[in-house]
């Protein structure tokens, strides 16, 4: 999908509203200040942009366009974008588009959401599927990893290790909701939610917004340093009783390429880039068996390799490709539609330098990663 | 006779509880519950058909709170089942029983739960043959 006449895409600017709970702030507050945020550090004026696109999966109708009737900055294009999980990355996707083909100089792109507490309810089910039973979100997280664990040699106790990694990460991040340490044992001693993920090892829905202002090359103000190498979206190959479609049925998958695979292999295509060229990654942790599985979709191991990553460290800030520097899902939390773009603004101050605590020494390339109900799942490639 | 709790997906009659399947000769795939076109290649040859009673456990956990929409009991088993005969195919369900382990084998019976108006309505479950 490169082509040589096409236009580099860098992030001019980035905004973020801290993740948790805010009682008394909606969505749209929040989306208002993470653009503000976002408008400041690019030095752009809403009255700048050419068009806006925001990622949302519970803000409603027309949610996008609160944000930018608040600005005063309406009378562009405004395109409210719902990908599951993956909302974020689609907006993002949509507007690095509109620059690389020439069309816009200089777009926004965010995301908000205020999520209701406990167990995630979706319009994509039926209800007599709910009411038999049959939707319960962290159930088909748990049989996703009982099958992880049976084929790739894991137990519950590394899938606790991944949630105190996480958790260490986070204590550092000022936009995390939850910034203290755990243990291994604590993980394994909160409550059993769906044997084998236990409460802690699974991500809280919550609330937040992120913003990114994108701008062409060579466009006038300077970038910053940080290009958009690759944004790739993609969606399921039907098959897989597993998927994040949840079909009520499914044949031998043992074929059938993951969306998150998809969504790498042509990022990394796209970027003329492979796996060994990332530095660090932020990638989808709704649960922790889930980001052990994505580190094989996304070829940065293969499967059966988590287990001696984990012993080794590398995937620990400090270590040889550290992943969720943020503190992931696990500490942030999870506001579906601002996630993915929350990930682009660390790994933004990542290749910035400006990470602070949690900064990956001399970071060029980054990779973030999200996957979720549809499936959708996003891959995007940065690079200074 | 109970309500089914979707029609479209099992029948209830005399000889109990039948999940209502699809079956395309094209594709060479089974699939539940009975689509159209085939959820696997979009083949339109597809054609009704009754699935086995019989199969194995794949994958299986408990879910421990009730998810947004149940009104049935907690805790209760769900997961994926390999039916008996060909072709392939693994279905979502609840289990009953304790599973001693991946393959154990499993047989469909009808479980009465409230439907989503309230009123009680039949789903399938796979219990665990002892």
């Amino acid at each position: 999908m490169t082509s040589a006449s096409q236009t580099t895409v860098e992030i001019a600017g980035i905004g973020m509203h801290p993740f948790g709970r805010f009682d008394g702030l909606g969505a749209t507050d929040m989306g208002v200040a993470a653009v503000r945020e976002a408008l400041a550090d690019a030095g752009s004026s809403a009255r700048d942009l050419q068009a806006a696109f925001c990622g949302t999966a519970y803000g409603g109708v027309a949610a996008g366009h609160r944000v930018l009737g608040a600005l005063a900055a309406t009378g562009i294009p405004i395109i409210d974008v719902e990908a599951g999980c993956a909302s974020g990355g689609a907006a993002l996707a949509l507007g690095a588009a509109a620059i690389e083909s020439g069309r816009c100089d200089q777009v926004l792109v965010f995301g908000i959401e205020k999520m209701p507490k406990g167990v995630i309810r979706s319009s994509f089910f039926a209800p007599w599927q709910e009411a038999a039973g049959l939707t319960p979100a962290p159930a088909f997280f748990a049989l996703r990893a009982q099958r992880l664990l049976r084929e790739c040699g894991l137990t519950p106790e590394h899938l606790a290790q991944v949630v105190v990694k996480n958790r260490r990460h986070g204590v550092s991040n000022p936009n995390a909701m939850f910034r203290s340490e755990v243990t291994v044992e604590q993980v394994l001693a909160s409550r059993l939610v769906c044997d084998p993920l236990h409460l802690w090892m699974l991500c809280s829905p919550n609330e937040g917004a992120a913003a990114v202002v994108l701008r062409a090359a060579g466009s006038g103000a300077e970038g910053r340093g940080v290009v958009v190498a690759a944004v790739s979206l993609r969606s399921h190959l039907p098959g897989s009783v597993l998927g994040e479609d949840s079909p009520m049925c499914g044949i031998d998958d043992s074929d059938i390429t993951p969306p998150t695979t998809l969504a790498a292999r042509d990022a990394y295509e796209e970027a003329g880039m492979g796996p060994d060229d990332i530095d660090v990654v932020e990638c989808q942790d709704t649960d922790a068996a889930r980001e052990l599985l994505v580190w094989a979709e996304l070829g940065l191991c293969e499967p059966g390799e988590q287990a001696a990553l984990l012993a080794d460290g590398s995937t620990n800030l400090g270590g040889r490709l550290p992943v969720n520097p943020s503190g992931g899902l696990l500490s942030k939390g999870e506001p579906l539609g601002a996630s993915a773009l929350g990930q682009i603004v660390e790994l933004v101050h990542q290749l910035r330098g400006t990470a602070g605590e949690r900064q990956v020494d001399g970071a060029q390339v980054a990779l973030a990663h999200v996957i979720g109900r549809g499936a959708n799942a996003c891959v995007t490639i940065l690079r200074r | 006779m109970p309500t089914p709790i979707d029609p479209g997906s099992l029948r209830v009659d005399d000889d109990g509880v039948t999940l209502l399947g699809g079956w395309s000769p094209s594709s060479g795939h089974r699939h539940f519950p009975m689509r159209p076109l085939c959820p696997f290649t979009g083949a339109d040859d597809v054609q009704p058909l009754d699935l086995p009673r019989d199969g194995r456990v794949w994958l299986w956990t408990t879910v421990t709170a009730p998810p947004p929409g149940y009104q049935g009991p907690v805790p209760y088993g769900l997961g994926i089942v390999e039916l008996d005969g060909e072709p392939f195919l693994r279905v979502v369900s609840r289990i009953i029983g304790e599973v001693p382990g991946e393959g154990a084998p499993v047989r469909l019976v009808g479980e009465e739960v409230p439907g989503p108006d309230g009123d009680p309505a039949t789903t399938w479950a796979f219990q665990v043959v002892p």
